[in-house]
């Protein structure tokens, strides 16, 4: 009943469930935009993956078409998170108050 | 079954919460296709739901996909005459 | 066994379907709102697995591959229009 797989996919399905907790509870109670970029994206990329393995450990004849799932979201969240972060930055988003450093304005202040 | 019928439930009120949003908008008419491709999106979930996978394919890629590409395409076109 | 352990699973990823859905309907600029669109749309891919593993269907991860495909696009056709209009 209690084999190797089963243990390992119940605790990679739990543990990437609270993943995807943990940034829906960062996309609440972020302060600003951008921040709420980072715990939206990375936190639910990392949960979904954890649970696609735990399902591919749990039954492994699926485990091509979720590796392919996995593959696919880990090539294009990112992507994603930096083409919303650049619009945001360019379209003139508020920052937090206790943001110390924007490199962005920084290089585009020293370009020209 | 549970399982099935909380999923739905909660994908319903879902539903009616981002229609809200379409209809009412936010503080533009972008905010307002997203809400309604997020519509869609989820009406496609509960097809799915439903035990009925190919359908639910069909409207994810072309109410949530098409549509919405096809709305911020035409937004963009014709900006000049937007009051907001 | 696999069942009370899918229901838990399902539970905490609701708990955090909901908690992407105040964000997309209280957030305060259109850049929350498609950051909450993109997230409700990860969420929902693991549901869709989530409720492939409960059904015992392989067939809804094929739907669970267009969504990923949908988000990406959504994502980069919006982020494009507020960046430039088009």
């Amino acid at each position: 009943m209690f084999s190797l797989l089963y243990l390992l996919g119940a605790i990679l399905l739990v543990g990437g469930a609270a993943f995807l907790l943990s940034g829906g509870i960062g996309l609440v109670r972020m302060p600003d935009a951008y921040n709420r970029i980072q715990a939206g994206t990375k936190a639910t990329t990392l949960g979904t993956l954890l649970t696609l393995a735990g399902i591919a450990c749990l039954r492994p004849d699926w485990a091509l078409k979720l590796l392919l799932i996995g593959l696919f979201l880990l090539f294009t969240n990112p992507l994603s998170s930096q083409v919303l972060a650049r619009a945001a930055h360019r379209i003139g988003v508020k920052q937090a108050p206790q943001t110390v450093i924007d490199r962005l304005e920084q290089d585009l202040g020293e370009k020209p | 079954m549970i399982l099935l019928i909380a999923m739905s439930l909660l994908l319903s009120l879902t539903i009616v919460a981002a229609a809200i949003l379409a209809i009412r908008g936010g503080q533009s008419l972008a905010i307002s296709i997203l809400a309604a491709g997020l519509v869609s999106l989820l009406a496609s979930v509960q097809f799915l739901l439903l035990a009925a996978p190919d359908v639910a394919m069909t409207e994810a890629a072309i109410g949530s996909g098409l549509t919405t590409f096809l709305f911020f395409f035409v937004l963009g076109r014709v900006r000049g005459g937007e009051h907001d | 066994m696999v069942d009370s352990l899918i229901y838990l699973a399902a539970t905490i990823v609701g708990v955090a379907f909901l908690l992407a859905l105040w964000r997309f309907m209280a957030g305060p600029t259109a850049v929350d709102r498609i950051i909450a669109f993109d997230s409700l749309t990860i969420v929902s891919i693991t549901g869709i697995a989530l409720a492939a593993l409960a059904e015992g269907r392989g067939i809804y991860l094929d739907v669970a591959l267009v969504y990923a495909l949908l988000s990406f696009l959504g994502v980069i056709v919006v982020a494009r229009y507020i960046e430039r209009g088009f």
